[in-house]
């Protein structure tokens, strides 16, 4: 019960906080495709791979006061952060505890800007495709953002080592 | 004449009670449309459970798809052609397209989807570029057409104007579905002027937009699709049939990960319990195929299997209860503790459900938001935010309306209330 709401919570707890609806939208997918046992259901969109679902979970937990989005200004853009409240932790305590290797996922995850989180969600989303399509597939959807091949690059050596749900600590 | 321009002798009418006709004059889109893959379609629901609340709603994904072909033909033949931001080429790719958005749909869609984890998106792509008949027909047009059509699907197609046509916040698939819904569910909802958007509809670079003249259409078609979503697709009793959809298949599958002899043998489940199922499996399922599983696990000995079933064929449904997650949430947990101590799985018995919609969102610059907006075309040639010029738009963008609700077999509470203290309890802490 709740169950699928405690997990986003007790991935935020775990991250402290994320910043950016973006770059929430793209670490919780990728952490899916690594097998992590998440439910919300992805579709490409302007930004790449994207979860209606996601957004509705993270706006009825802000409602429900377990979570806290903070607003900032950033100038050309506004930027929403999220983390978890005193209420929050109490709600979680109900859940059953995250996978040990979630923490280890979402430090690698944390740390990297939103275009790149963009580019790395948006290739695996095109996993099925031999690496030369994922390449032409993605300067097709994000012809806009011209990824240059250091970044593809870049990309496909963080995604070769990120830590699947299933690997041997 | 090569297959992609051919056409039927003559041309070729479905009757629709929606758009009164539906018209066929290119060879491809009749030989689609008799394809194995294709006919399912009219064994699987538009509306999934809906048909136990609007008894009217018992119409299938087979019209719904011929609708969308024929509002998409509509768009392109009448509106688009010749139109120096429409690329004539694509007219066929975007036929099929739109015909074919939804073949990937297992029965009771959403449900189905959700208890194996399924997107019904992806199948339609296999479907298309897998060893199907419909991609035997498709590959007629030229090797590579299957997988531009799965492209267009996908919403990866270079070309995004015909991508808008099937999938965005104005396009042919809800243009359809509101207006068949509310024909077959006998609602005065979902009206709007269809022929009025579709003459107001103009090819831009990226997406269809409106002509300014046209906003209150499409005003009309927002309210519309805001009324639908809450007195159709969210009603509470029809969820509540979806609920124990739901459940009835998660019962089999723990039944069968747990070593459980069935007495019928639930062989087209199995490789969806395992998670070994390929096109084939996927394929031979429809609503007649479960339907019948639950006819027969009516009789099976496991007791939640058999009640689940019966509750769902004879429309012996959950109740429901207002459930506010944010005070309620350790109200669940109690209640489970007490469901257990009863005798009674909360597993299966006990269930929380949200819906939610958001009528209309668009992009404000500097968010980071994910949905295409509706633009209208000024005199001058501009393009506008619809919200920007419509009060009435305005005032229901990114307004997301929630609400919360946990479903309990009261009926099965009820009749023992008054043996067993723990019944009344529930009964009370549920009801209020």
């Amino acid at each position: 019960m709740l169950q699928e709401h405690a997990k986003i919570v007790q991935f935020i707890a775990l991250a402290n906080e994320v910043n950016g609806r973006k770059k929430l939208q793209k670490m919780i997918y990728i952490a899916k495709k690594m097998d992590f046992p998440f439910a919300e259901k992805y579709e490409l969109h302007m930004y790449g791979p994207y979860s209606e679902e996601l957004t509705l979970r993270v706006e009825e937990l802000c409602e429900m006061g377990f979570l806290a989005e903070r607003c900032e200004d950033k100038g050309s853009y506004v930027q929403y952060s999220y983390n978890v409240t005193e209420e929050g932790e109490r709600f979680v305590e109900m859940a059953e505890s995250p996978h040990a290797r979630l923490s280890d996922l979402l430090s690698r995850l944390n740390g990297k800007s939103s275009r790149f989180l963009e580019l790395v969600s948006t290739l695996l989303y095109f996993d099925y495709l031999p690496k030369d399509e994922q390449i032409a597939k993605v300067h097709i959807v994000k012809n806009k953002l011209n990824f240059s091949e250091d970044e593809m690059n870049d990309a496909f050596a963080f995604i070769a080592e990120l830590p699947t749900c299933s690997t041997v600590s | 004449m090569d297959y992609k321009h051919e056409k039927l002798f003559e041309e070729k009418v479905f009757k629709d009670p929606v758009h009164r006709y539906i018209h066929v004059r290119d060879k491809v889109i009749w030989d689609v449309i008799g394809t194995r893959e294709f006919q399912r379609l009219r064994r699987i629901r538009q509306l999934g459970t809906t048909y136990l609340v609007f008894h009217g709603a018992e119409h299938s994904r087979f019209q719904h798809s011929l609708g969308v072909y024929e509002i998409v033909r509509r768009i392109i033949d009448d509106g688009f052609s010749g139109q120096k931001e429409w690329n004539g080429e694509e007219r066929l790719l975007t036929l099929c397209a739109a015909l074919l958005h939804d073949l990937g749909h297992g029965p009771f869609s959403h449900a189905f989807e959700k208890v194996f984890a399924l997107d019904h998106e992806k199948f339609t792509q296999d479907i298309l570029t897998g060893d199907t008949e419909v991609n035997k027909v498709l590959r007629r047009v030229s090797p590579d057409f299957p997988q531009k059509i799965a492209d267009v699907i996908g919403k990866t197609y270079p070309d995004k104007l015909v991508v808008s046509l099937i999938s965005s916040q104005i396009d042919a698939d809800r243009m359809d579905y509101l207006q068949r819904d509310a024909y077959y569910t006998g609602v005065s909802y979902g009206h709007f002027d269809m022929e009025r958007i579709l003459r107001v509809m103009r090819p831009a670079e990226e997406q269809v937009v409106i002509k300014f003249s046209g906003m209150h259409a499409v005003e009309d078609y927002i309210m519309s699709r805001y009324q639908m979503y809450w007195q159709v697709y969210f009603h509470p009793v029809s969820r509540s049939a979806e609920v124990i959809l739901m459940k009835i298949l998660h019962r089999a599958r723990h039944l069968h990960n747990s070593g459980y002899k069935f007495t019928y043998e639930p062989v087209q489940f199995t490789s969806f319990f395992d998670r070994t199922f390929g096109l084939k499996e996927y394929i031979s399922l429809d609503e007649g195929v479960l339907m019948t599983y639950f006819q027969w696990w009516r009789n099976e000995k496991d007791e939640v299997l058999a009640d689940l079933c019966d509750r769902f064929l004879n429309r012996r449904l959950f109740q429901y209860a207002e459930f506010d997650p944010a005070t309620e949430y350790r109200k669940i947990g109690e209640l489970e503790k007490l469901f257990k101590e009863a005798g009674i799985d909360p597993e299966y018995y006990l269930v929380t459900d949200s819906s939610s919609d958001l009528p209309y969102d668009f992009y404000r610059p500097g968010e980071e938001n994910e949905r295409v907006p509706i633009y209208l075309q000024m005199p001058s040639g501009e393009l506008r935010e619809l919200s920007r010029s419509s009060e009435i738009v305005d005032a229901i963008s990114g307004k997301r309306r929630t609400d919360h609700k946990i479903y309990f077999p009261e009926d099965l509470l009820a009749a023992k209330r008054d043996e067993n203290p723990l019944y009344d309890k529930i009964l009370r802490m549920l009801k209020g």
